[in-house]
């Protein structure tokens, strides 16, 4: 379903964040990516997500390679990719419905999506979507009356509401605590067992890269470091991938800040 | 050997700041405004003499009868001018606006989209360019004097500066929401409604009630070349040196100003 060849991403000032991947990913794998900060996962979801095109080597996506497609097709292609990110891209001021609905944006006509800004076409159904998270009884609140971790598991429902065949997570649970981290870990895994969707996941926690994922990736410098299954990967080998590895805030400041959301003045 | 820590931009501030005064002192002098000219005593005089003319404020019937007729005149101007000025607004602010591009999102920019947001750009760019006194002097003889040429020279010079500011506030608002439901297949007005509006609506509604404000000013001055309203009741009473009357215009405009004002403190409690 995905497979990647040669895969490279040059910056204009000729950093390469992605150099010589090869992978191939079939569709229902659970993958966990792992590695250092800078080492290149979040290129490498963005590129997986049809969301920046490579500099060298060759991508396919569900079968195609997304920058052969016209604009139409690649945007049917993006509908069918669901991501979550670190930071949930929610505007505060949109009622967590409006917010879980969003999730399908691109499957809906234009019409639909208009309507349901005037009235909430489908409430049942972002309902649904939000029960398993325990957040139903937020429904018709604003999401700037909701937590941090609230947020990201709105961002979730969202996620579940659009019912994508790929799932693409960037460090979905990095800003979270440990228990709500790792049942965050456990729904994503859940949704794409119970519907045989493919799942890939960066992550910072590499227990639980081992734990609830059946694979797991190693990526270091922009190269793969190794790929197995995550019952064969051994401790030495996450030592050395994190090695040498600059630490604390020095490795935060590798990877740009997740972006706050800016309070524009009243 | 100690090197003294200096703060690397303070050059460059201070160089920014002399050339701002180099700039602006010739522009003072050319643009003639020698502050101490107000206040020769001859000029006071002057001053206090045509003020003077201002005072009591007119309240006879007939009169207030003719003010409350072209307030609503300038009102009416104002309102049905701004939302013929939307009408062409808001389509040109979409057009021009970058932050719905989908091809600057995955940097396949499309030929044909960077020419028509090139082409909504000029067109605003004509429209707010002439003042809508012209435009208003233009339509008087297409319409004849009266609201009718107010409204249309409001529709099109609002209509150009709305969508230039529009375009400008949507691309300076967080585009993280809209950008993310790009990426994930939505069309540039689904992420319009459920990404960009619901972080900008408050600055775009307090924008408009403020050119609403500015368009109630414009139609009084439109009205001194024929446009109807307020403007024409102080055309007509200041050629008759009815300084009474144009006093009562004067209080009636300042209130309209704070009621424009207040709707939109309260509009924007509405939005928040």
């Amino acid at each position: 379903m995905i497979s990647l060849a040669a895969l490279g991403v040059a910056y204009a000032d000729g950093r390469r964040a992605l150099d010589g991947v090869d992978l191939s990913i079939a569709p229902g794998e659970r993958v966990a990516l792992i590695g250092p900060s800078g080492a290149g996962k979040t290129t490498l979801l963005r590129v997986i997500g049809a969301s920046l095109r490579p500099t060298a080597g060759h991508v396919r996506v569900d079968g195609v390679d997304p920058w052969a497609l016209s604009g139409r097709a690649l945007q049917s292609l993006r509908a069918r990719i669901g991501k979550m990110h670190q930071a949930p891209p929610i505007p505060p001021r949109q009622r967590v419905v409006t917010a879980v609905l969003a999730g399908r944006l691109g499957q809906w006509p234009l019409w639909r999506a208009m309507a349901s800004l005037v009235y909430p076409l489908d409430i049942a159904g972002a309902r649904a979507a939000l029960e398993p998270l325990g957040l139903t009884e937020r429904l018709f609140d604003r999401c700037d009356q909701l937590s941090g971790g609230q947020l990201q598991r709105i961002a979730l429902a969202r996620l579940l509401y659009q019912q994508p065949k790929l799932v693409l997570a960037d460090e979905p649970v990095s800003a979270l605590d440990p228990a709500l981290a790792r049942s965050v870990a456990v729904a994503l895994n859940d949704d794409a067992r119970r519907r045989g969707v493919t799942l890939i996941a960066s992550l910072h926690a590499v227990d639980l890269a081992l734990s609830e994922f059946a694979r797991v990736i190693g990526l270091r410098d922009g190269r793969v470091a190794f790929d197995r299954p995550a019952a064969q990967v051994g401790q030495a080998e996450v030592d050395a991938l994190y090695a040498g590895a600059p630490v604390g805030d020095a490795a935060e400041a590798a990877e740009p800040a997740p972006r706050t959301r800016l309070t524009r003045c009243a | 050997m100690n090197a003294v820590v200096r703060d690397p931009a303070a050059r460059g501030r201070a160089t920014a700041l002399v050339l701002g005064l180099c700039v602006l002192w010739p522009l003072l002098q050319i643009a003639e405004f020698n502050p101490a000219v107000l206040f020769a005593p001859g000029n006071l005089a002057t001053l206090g003499g045509f003020l003077a003319t201002f005072l009591p404020p007119a309240t006879d019937a007939d009169f207030l009868g003719l003010l409350a007729a072209a307030t609503l005149d300038t009102l009416a101007i104002a309102t049905v001018g701004i939302a013929l000025a939307l009408l062409i607004a808001v389509p040109l602010a979409l057009l021009a606006t970058r932050s719905l591009s989908i091809g600057r999102l995955d940097g396949r920019l499309r030929p044909l989209s960077e020419a028509l947001r090139l082409c909504a750009r000029g067109l605003t760019l004509v429209l707010r360019g002439v003042p809508e006194l012209v435009w208003a002097l233009v339509f008087v003889r297409i319409f004849g004097l009266g609201p009718a040429a107010g409204v249309a020279a409001l529709a099109i010079t609002y209509g150009g500066m709305l969508a230039k500011v529009y375009a400008e506030i949507l691309e300076s608002t967080d585009l993280t929401p809209a950008r993310a439901l790009l990426a994930a297949g939505s069309g540039r007005l689904g992420a319009l409604g459920y990404g960009l509006l619901p972080v900008a609506s408050d600055e775009l509604m307090s924008y408009t009630v403020y050119r609403w404000e500015c368009a109630v000013r414009a139609s009084v001055v439109m009205g001194f070349v024929g446009a109807g309203g307020l403007g024409q009741l102080m055309d007509q009473s200041m050629k008759m040196l009815n300084g009474g009357e144009a006093c009562s215009i004067l209080i009636t405009f300042l209130l309209l100003v704070m009621a424009a004002d207040a709707l939109s403190a309260w509009l924007r409690r509405q939005v928040r």
